[in-house]
């Protein structure tokens, strides 16, 4: 019998789908249902970021470095004003340092719980979603308590904060912890665990440690491969060394290092890390005026930085170029998520179409951040 | 029986059957499948530490209401590319297949739609003609998306209905009957006499058949969820994958009715595993209505029990679905050939060999 002819389709996954984590396309090559190529296509979320930074005096483009990565919007703004900072040598108050280290947390938790979440209603899993989100809100309640805001806080200014704590944060936020770790643990059981969550992330998308290194990807996806790599260790910024935490690496416990599952658990595990780091800095953290070091103008002499920090995503960098007015000559901004994506056509070929949705869920994009 | 009195105030021809057969079942088809929706929110929102809906009626009763009668307002649309008479036909097509399964099923010893002698077979035989349906719909759209779910779907149902009929034939080869009203009948008195503890049979055989048919009965269950296209089974509308699998082009109506179809299939598979393993309509500790002497009650007490054994598995179905993550489709293929099928085979040898002794 002669051979039956067989086609590849090409198969149009968004911008609208329920699982691109907003508006990306992707072109996917199909043979039946294994993947045969991805191409992803960005750019329907571009809101000209970086232009629009120049046209603006420095505290105002703060507001627009939380429409980024929309999702950890305290870290956007935490890595842009120290970049700011640097530039001006500006030393905040020890009070403003660890105001920020544990908004940064807070954010880092509430960040990754969606990234957790919504990864598992790309498995199939609708409940730990809901559970994450709980969670989630008693994060944003902290926030609104401080700032009014709940998603986008323009929170963090050039050489202070917006607003002191209010007074009950501090007992909030313990409690907050305090119960967090029951969530996880819920999580755990609920979703990490499962035999089927594991069948479906493990031994998927495996990205070997050297072709992650190339890419240049970092964060959870970095260290999910196994890579003890993490800005706030080796890098430090901020008042990071003052506390007692460990780097969370992918160890291929269900599989292979640097699958879905590792990625994913790496996630889980920052956030019992950064518990401790905002319980320690609830302790430590000394009286004082928060708004002291504001200066009147924003104006930092000429001259140029690259600052980076480890955001929820990954390494976040802000290079500003400054001609000595009052606005910025130039904003660039390396996005952690532009760079984690262009992983995904690597680690899924050869796969299944559900494992591209399972890929594209264990990176955590954010397209806010990739078309800025 | 009732039917048959219908029937003579009907008429005894074709007509006054069918509405005898009929009118009945969609008494509770309907309301059913408008509550097993509201429930599976309300259920799901419980779970979910959610309110769920509450704004329809007193605590959202009428929310199903309200979203049909919504869906029957919209705009019919039939995509420009569609292969039009598949495309209008498909969702019928599910919806006879489905709602013809009720028709023998049996809800008291005094109602039962048809009682045929094939009953099991009928119902097993009547409700995969569903399949047809649904590869219509995902090739009639003309949508990648619904071809992919109708492929996945079409692979999915054939396949498990291979570990689900061994399950009932090893059932059935004890019970010596396809009669649904029969099975019910012989389950009598109390609940240890269900065909899942051994059935009415007595002494060694009853006790070494409770292992055996208690894994039927999971085996028929596992792959009754795969049938309805349930999760951690519901690969062909895979929403984060497929959007909505098979039905993604239907809107209204036509959409309208693939719901209910899918919930009235919860409770047709519910239904037979109460039948077979659960006793059917018999009361797990006696009747009321013949302790008290009052001997027209036992119908309705009969009814309420295959309804609310029925409800109680459509329940874990729902259970399910809002804890478990879903299967790929190649470990659902898995699951099915190396796994099910083979334990299916060793359990129907096993039953085999506990009959003969």
């Amino acid at each position: 019998m002669a051979e039956l002819k067989t086609d590849q389709i090409v198969l149009n996954m968004g911008p609208q789908h329920p699982s691109t984590h907003g508006v990306l396309r992707l072109e996917v090559v199909l043979d039946g249902e294994v993947v045969v190529d991805v191409t992803p296509h960005i750019g329907y979320l571009h809101r000209c970021f970086e232009k629009h930074a120049e046209a603006m005096t420095y505290p105002q483009v703060i507001p627009y470095t939380d429409r980024m990565d929309y999702l950890s919007s305290m870290y956007n703004n935490f890595g842009y004003v120290e970049a700011v900072e640097r530039l001006m040598n500006i030393e905040v108050p020890e009070r403003v340092k660890y105001i920020r280290v544990i908004m940064g947390e807070l954010q880092r938790i509430a960040n990754h719980l969606v990234a957790v979440g919504t990864f598992g209603i790309d498995i199939g899993a609708f409940t730990p979603f809901l559970y994450c989100f709980r969670d989630r809100e008693r994060i944003l309640d902290l926030f609104e308590m401080t700032c009014g805001a709940r998603l986008l806080y323009n929170y963090m200014w050039v050489g202070g904060v917006s607003h002191d704590l209010p007074p009950n944060f501090i007992p909030k936020a313990k409690e907050f912890l305090k119960d967090f770790k029951k969530s996880i643990k819920e999580l755990n059981d609920l979703l990490s665990y499962n035999k089927i969550f594991i069948e479906r992330t493990a031994n998927i998308g495996i990205l070997p440690a050297d072709t992650a290194i190339n890419y240049g990807c970092s964060g959870p996806v970095l260290r999910g491969s196994g890579v003890e790599w993490d800005l706030r260790k080796n890098d430090p910024y901020s008042i990071y060394d003052r506390f007692e935490w460990e780097v969370v690496t992918g160890k291929g416990e269900m599989g292979t290092v640097g699958d879905c599952w590792d990625r994913y658990m790496v996630r889980v595990r920052e956030m019992e890390q950064s518990c401790r780091i905002v319980e320690q800095a609830l302790e430590q953290i000394p009286d004082g005026d928060v708004t002291s070091a504001i200066p009147k103008r924003v104006k930092p002499p000429a001259g140029e930085i690259y600052f980076r920090v480890e955001s929820p995503k990954g390494e976040l960098g802000y290079h500003i170029i400054s001609d000595g007015s009052l606005n910025p000559f130039r904003v660039k901004v390396r996005a952690p998520s532009f760079v984690n994506l262009q992983i995904l056509p690597v680690i899924s070929r050869g796969y299944l179409v559900a494992d591209i949705i399972a890929n594209l869920g264990s990176l955590d994009i954010v397209l806010g951040e990739i078309d800025r | 029986m009732i039917p048959d009195k219908l029937a003579e105030f009907f008429g005894v021809n074709f007509l006054g059957y069918l509405i005898a057969a009929a009118l009945p079942l969609f008494l509770w088809i309907l309301p059913y499948a408008l509550y097993a929706v509201y429930a599976e929110r309300k259920i799901s929102a419980f779970m979910q530490d959610r309110i769920g809906p509450n704004r329809v009626g007193p605590k959202g009763l009428f929310q199903t209401i309200a979203d049909i009668l919504k869906l029957i307002q919209k705009e019919d649309i039939v995509p420009s590319s569609a292969d039009k008479p598949l495309f209008i036909a498909a969702p019928y097509v599910i919806f006879t297949g489905t709602f013809a399964a009720f028709a023998a099923l049996p809800f008291s010893s005094i109602y039962i739609g048809s009682n045929i002698n094939l009953g099991v077979f009928y119902i097993l035989a009547i409700s995969s003609f569903s399949v047809v349906g649904i590869l219509m719909a995902g090739w009639a759209g003309n949508n990648k998306y619904s071809l992919y779910g109708a492929m996945r779907s079409v692979a999915q149902i054939v396949s498990y209905e291979v570990p689900a009929l061994l399950a009932i034939v090893s059932a059935v080869m004890v019970i010596g009957t396809l009669n649904l009203n029969e099975i019910s009948e012989m389950q009598t008195a109390r609940f240890w006499n269900w065909w899942i503890f051994g059935g009415p049979l007595q002494g060694i055989q009853k006790f070494l058949l409770i292992i055996p048919m208690i894994i039927a009965f999971i085996i028929f269950f596992i792959a009754s969820l795969a049938e309805v296209n349930r999760t951690p089974f519901d690969i062909p509308e895979a929403e984060s994958e497929l959007v909505a699998g098979f039905h993604t082009e239907y809107t209204g109506m036509k959409f309208a009715m693939f719901f209910l179809a899918e919930y009235g299939n919860m409770f047709v598979v519910s239904a037979i595993s109460v039948s077979i393993f659960f006793g059917g309509w018999q009361s797990p500790f006696g009747y009321l209505g013949n302790s008290l002497g009052i001997s027209w009650l036992v119908p309705f007490e009969q009814v309420f029990w295959f309804l609310f054994k029925g409800s109680f598995l459509v329940l874990i179905q729902m259970w399910l679905r809002w804890t478990l993550p879903r299967l790929r489709v190649d470990q659902l293929m898995t699951v099915c050939w190396k796994y099910l099928t083979p334990y299916a085979f060793v359990n129907l040898v096993l039953i085999g060999i506990i009959t003969l002794i």
